[in-house]
């Protein structure tokens, strides 16, 4: 017990070093708003019908610029994704032209995209995308909820407030989404727009969503953050596809561990109940 | 006590001839079933066997991985990936490895300060001790290394923070720097050999655990009292006592192992990780991993490069006259009551130092960050070996047996 208190107290201070007030820092890009999603905790999975209508934002308005490189067309009719048929990821993929080759004559051609092809960026190359972007490369999309945090400054530093949250990837790509607006100082940059979630505060990307922007099929209204959200599902899965397996394997591996280590117990007090120790 | 193991007979004739001729079986039995053990060891003690564990677990998740990994730095960005998202279990693979190592530093920082502690370093452990502190580095330069190979962002910008530090050697620096790269900057060659390295280093890790479990072997081990055994009341065999013991806290630590791969694998990574290498682009903020951050942190508060990097590399070296820095002639911290403060507030330094090492180096980090550093040096160099001679410590038990006797008395009275 003295251990114990030992370890809360040292836990305390630590505690009282990394709150918010000692870790106050100058103004960076705002905390994400945070959302909750269908796929967190535990048992959390991605809901379908949320999957594919943040596929269609994407391939409706993303993809005219960003790329989903590390994603093959026949994801999207696996288990554990959106969940397509077959026939409709195949009509997916047809639509896109796919520069194959060379051919018995060495020449390349261009095909309709099969299942096994990865996703088509929009651009041959960066600097391609660059030249057609004012100078400004439209990133990859295929980890960006994975290689993005939406917590910065002292909610960054509540080191709990991770684990318990996950890094804030689509939370921020939710909020920067739905978050364009003026600058509260009037101010106007030339090629950039203010969004307060962004680093920086000035993103060369305008804002890309509008109410009804796209038409969803399931009959949701299509409201800019509601679009913002089914994206950010979309994506979410598109950098972590295994993430429903993992957590079901995950749950089996503790009980399964839960139950051993309970044996493992009994079996170890039993043998040292003769000895005084 | 010793090493030495007498040839036991063994009554399958097969295990008979082969025993008379390479006395595996005698020396197996005698070193890892008979071998006589404090009955008094605490849980502090089963990390031991769970980084035995560990190793084991890097080293078979890693040799897979390999099988699926390309380093080159065109494709290793894509092959992680293609790992997470092609090869069966891929991920599981992945996620074990990289939160393995997490949990191996997590282990061997319990090791540290356990033996810290109870003074496990005191004669005549010694070398059992320094042999661990080689280890520690081993494993620091092995974990550093890995983390370069899926070459992201914080892969490239950690790989160059780390490798440029030897550019603070005088007259050679930048030689020496070109050298390790294999070029002029951290690219191609230099992913190359850090995987080559990091494929090696384990094994040479291997054989120092071989060494450091035979260094434990000549001398046994420490108990909680300090006091070594005096008779055979005192020890009980290794199997079946602490194989089961080991074994139950292996799976409890596993389990909490598998709660971070399954449920929370990237939290103690790094999101910029996820952003393929680009020497053109320079990350806000360079971060090593969490294990590195109190190095770090002493790295950073000197504001002499030379200085700064001497002093990060003397914090870990330090480790190796520690048997000799500390005076006091009685082993464990229980009974001094002076150095179990002194311990508490250096425990609760080192972590103070990692939360600095994870920040920027401005403003109030770097005020903290500079009195930890300092208080780091002073604990070793003048508190340990002044309060050994100044504390009286408490009365030691006689045996371990006379311990273990008094407090089952007390907790049945």
């Amino acid at each position: 017990m003295k251990k114990l208190f030992k370890s809360l107290a040292i836990a305390g201070i630590l505690g009282a070093l990394m709150s918010p007030q000692a870790m106050a820092s100058g103004d960076g890009p705002k905390n994400a708003k945070n959302y909750s999603f269908s796929f967190e905790g535990i048992f959390g999975t991605f809901d379908r019908a949320q999957l594919k209508r943040g596929f269609l934002v994407y391939q409706e308005v993303c993809a005219g610029c960003h790329g989903l490189k590390l994603v093959n067309y026949r994801n999207l009719a696996e288990p554990g994704g959106p969940e397509f048929t077959k026939t409709e990821a195949k009509a997916i993929a047809a639509e896109a032209e796919v520069n194959d080759g060379p051919n018995a004559e060495g020449e390349m051609f261009d095909r309709p995209g099969k299942l096994s092809d990865k996703f088509v960026s929009p651009y041959p190359n960066d600097e391609a995308a660059k030249a057609g972007n004012n100078g400004a490369l439209p990133p990859d999309l295929s980890l960006i909820t994975k290689s993005r945090s939406g917590w910065h400054g002292s909610l960054k530093s509540l080191y709990l407030y991770s684990l318990f949250n996950g890094s804030g990837g689509p939370e921020y790509i939710t909020s920067l989404l739905a978050g364009y607006a003026d600058d509260p100082h009037g101010e106007e940059k030339e090629g950039l727009n203010y969004n307060p979630y962004f680093t920086g505060n000035w993103i060369a990307m305008p804002s890309p969503l509008s109410d009804d922007g796209v038409e969803y099929a399931d009959g949701t209204k299509a409201t800019v953050e509601q679009q913002a959200k089914d994206v950010a599902v979309f994506l979410a899965w598109a950098a972590e596809p295994k993430m429903e397996e993992r957590k079901k394997l995950g749950f089996m591996v503790l009980l399964y561990m839960l139950v051993f280590s309970v044996l493992l117990y009994l079996v170890k007090k039993a043998i040292w109940r003769n000895v005084k120790h | 006590m010793s090493g030495h193991s007498t040839n036991y007979e063994f009554k399958n004739p097969a295990v008979k001839w082969l025993d008379s001729r390479l006395p595996i079986f005698s020396l197996m039995k005698g070193q890892a079933m008979d071998f006589p053990t404090p009955k008094n060891l605490n849980y502090w003690w089963t990390f031991g066997g769970i980084l035995a564990i560990m190793l084991v677990i890097q080293l078979i998740s890693g040799i897979v991985l390999a099988m699926h990994y390309t380093p080159t730095a065109d494709l290793a960005f894509n092959s992680v990936e293609h790992i997470m998202r092609d090869v069966n279990y891929g991920w599981l693979l992945r996620y074990m490895h990289a939160n393995g190592a997490s949990m191996f530093f997590i282990a061997v920082y319990i090791h540290i300060f356990r033996g810290m502690y109870y003074g496990s370093y005191k004669e005549p452990r010694e070398v059992l001790w320094m042999i661990g502190v080689f280890i520690f580095i081993a494993m620091m330069a092995t974990a550093f290394m890995g983390y370069v190979l899926p070459w992201g962002q914080m892969s490239f910008w950690g790989a160059k923070v780390i490798t440029n530090l030897f550019s603070a050697i005088p007259f050679v620096g930048d030689s020496v720097v070109t050298w390790l790269w294999g070029g002029f900057n951290v690219a191609d060659p230099t992913l190359n050999r850090f995987f080559s390295l990091h494929y090696l280093l384990p094994f040479v890790l291997a054989a120092l655990v071989f060494l450091h479990i035979w260094a434990l072997h000549i001398p046994g081990n420490n108990n909680p009292t300090g006091v070594e055994p005096k008779s055979g009341a005192d020890t009980i065999p290794f199997h079946p006592y602490y194989t089961m013991k080991d074994l139950y806290a292996i799976v409890v630590f596993l389990m909490v192992m598998a709660a971070f791969m399954f449920f929370a694998p990237n939290y103690m990574g790094h999101a910029d990780n996820y952003i393929p290498a680009n020497p053109l682009v320079t990350p806000t903020h360079i971060v090593p991993e969490w294990y590195f951050l109190p190095f770090y942190a002493i790295l950073r508060s000197v504001p002499d490069k030379l200085l700064g990097v001497i002093a990060m590399f003397s914090s870990l070296l330090i480790l190796l006259v520690l048997p000799w820095l500390d005076s006091s002639k009685v082993r464990s911290g229980k009974y001094r009551p002076m150095f179990k403060w002194m311990f508490w507030i250096f425990v609760f330094d080192c972590l103070v130092l990692g939360v600095v090492g994870g920040n920027p180096a401005e403003g109030h980090w770097l005020i903290i960050g500079r009195i930890a550093t300092f208080y780091y040096f002073l604990h070793f160099i003048i508190l340990l070996p002044l309060v050994g001679l100044m504390e009286k410590p408490k009365p030691l038990p006689a045996s371990i047996s006379e311990d273990v006797l008094a407090k089952s008395d007390a907790k049945s009275s």
